[in-house]
């Protein structure tokens, strides 16, 4: 059972965030308080997610709804204008699915 | 101490004496909710704001949980904040005075002490501020106007310290000493400066620098951050030194973390807080006058609890007495009670301890109250034994 939760964790990118040496309390700004601008971007809160979206490019037609709605603006162009998900910010909500007119986002369970 | 300054003997009540010290401390945001018996403190500063007298943003707000809020944020923006409340006020504010401390927001608040309902009571007791003693807050209570006066300008002092940045409470009895006149000397503005940390404050809000203030503080790392303020208020110890022994050397008066009588060769102490120790002083000294070999003695500093201080003076006596005006239902005493006797937990030889709850919801604790604590004190040490660990004094059957 732990292999197997091991293998979940690595798959979802959560071992990227445990290899990273964790400052002790001296080395930490004080006060709660986080003085790199931006630095979310390294928090993969990808490792939360149980069910991804997968977009069918036969039903898809490019109309951006997915990306305004994505709140971890996860949700991203690529160049021939489709939209794939970032799995590394994905987190799973399904409000990409949702949001979709034409029905071409699935949510399928991360744990087969 | 002969210090030549020149200082204005003025008839103040307790809540004055707190508006003049923060007026003269120039501070920059006043955010607060009137509340019995601190009102007169945040009316006389609404006249000086009002007036011009004070340079400040008075915020006047709809509730304490947001009086508070609104000093955090202020304060986070470099600016020199004062709010006071009391009682139900207070535990308003409650979960702001846990992020006021770990985000390191050196707010001055003043409480004019009053217990908590139910059954409903404006009156004294020190319910309010024992109820949050765990919120990482300095605590400094206060026995006399004077004191309080003092109190306050040696809170911003502590409380804007670069090694401490945490939020100080300057704590007074309701009526007793928030509504009562006393003469305090009260100095010139410029000396005043002087002693005070030079602004303008930490800006943590500048539009220069991109904080993000009060961050996710997930496991790996909400234990560190926590740490940080406990480690703050450590440090603060040798501040709060520091701030009083430099006031005294400015202004003739310095109080220390605790005050003592008669401790020399005294075999029983009554340990008290607040005003309520004065009554308590007169009554010790009425019973050494007799040859009873009691000891006074008045916290001050409650947190960070002078521990190491109180060993070194209440050691080899025989039995101790705490007084608490407050309670915790359901554990062995009150507060104040629990944390004086585990300074000797890990000792062999340690004094017996004794705990009386009294003064609750505004009761008076009069010479007789005391003359019965100090009696059975003497009691104890006698038969060397603690018959009833709590009392409570002034209860009728």
């Amino acid at each position: 059972m732990l292999e197997l939760l091991g293998e979940h964790i690595e798959k979802q990118g959560c071992g990227k965030v445990a290899e990273k040496k964790l400052l002790g309390w001296r080395e930490i700004p004080i006060g709660a308080m986080n003085d790199r601008p931006g630095s979310s971007a390294e928090y993969h809160i990808g490792a939360w997610r149980t069910f991804r979206p997968v977009v069918d490019h036969e039903k898809c037609t490019r109309c951006g709804l997915c990306w305004i709605y994505c709140p971890d603006a996860a949700m991203q162009p690529r160049e021939d204008g489709y939209y794939e998900p970032n799995l590394d910010y994905c987190k799973g909500c399904g409000i990409c699915a949702n949001s979709c007119p034409v029905g071409a986002i699935e949510m399928v369970s991360e744990v087969r | 101490m002969a210090v030549q300054v020149q200082q204005k003997r003025t008839a103040l009540t307790g809540n004055y004496a707190v508006a003049e010290a923060v007026k003269l401390a120039d501070v920059d945001v006043i955010a607060a909710y009137p509340i019995t018996p601190q009102t007169t403190i945040v009316e006389k500063l609404a006249e000086y704001v009002a007036d011009g007298i004070i340079d400040a943003e008075y915020i006047p707000v709809e509730s304490e949980h947001s009086a508070i809020s609104a000093c955090l944020g202020a304060s986070l923006a470099g600016a020199r904040t004062f709010t006071a409340t009391a009682s139900q006020g207070l535990a308003l504010m409650h979960e702001i005075l846990f992020i006021t401390s770990v985000l390191r927001a050196p707010v001055v608040m003043a409480i004019a002490n009053r217990s908590l309902s139910a059954p409903l009571s404006i009156w004294n007791d020190h319910s309010d501020s024992m109820a949050e003693r765990d919120t990482g807050w300095i605590q400094i209570w206060a026995a006399n106007a004077q004191e309080v006066f003092d109190s306050v300008l040696q809170a911003y002092r502590i409380a804007e310290d670069r090694d401490v940045l945490l939020p100080v409470m300057v704590n007074l009895d309701g009526y007793i000493l928030s509504h009562t006149v006393e003469p305090v000397l009260v100095p010139e503005k410029k000396l005043v400066e002087e002693y005070l940390p030079p602004k303008p404050l930490w800006n943590r809000l500048s539009v220069k620098t991109a904080y993000t203030l009060g961050v996710v503080g997930p496991p790996e790392y909400y234990f560190e951050m926590k740490y940080q303020a406990i480690d703050a208020i450590e440090r603060s110890r040798s501040k709060i030194k520091e701030a009083d022994e430099v006031y005294g050397e400015m202004f003739g008066r310095s109080y220390g973390v605790m005050e003592h009588h008669f401790m020399d060769d005294a075999e029983v102490a009554l340990i008290a807080m607040g005003s309520v120790a004065e009554t308590a002083y007169t009554a010790i000294k009425r019973w050494r006058e007799r040859g009873a070999k009691v000891g006074f003695v008045r916290i001050r500093v409650f947190r960070p609890f002078p521990a190491e201080e109180l060993r070194d003076l209440l050691k080899g006596l025989k039995v101790i007495g705490i007084l608490d005006r407050a309670t915790s239902p359901g554990s062995l005493g009150g507060p104040a009670f629990a944390e004086v006797s585990t300074i000797f937990v890990n000792e062999r030889q340690r004094p017996l301890v004794k705990n009386y709850i009294a003064g609750l919801g505004g009761r008076d604790v009069p010479f007789s109250g005391f003359d019965y604590m100090i009696q059975r004190l003497l009691e104890a040490a006698e038969k060397e034994e603690v018959d009833v660990l709590c009392e409570y004094v002034g209860l009728r059957e």
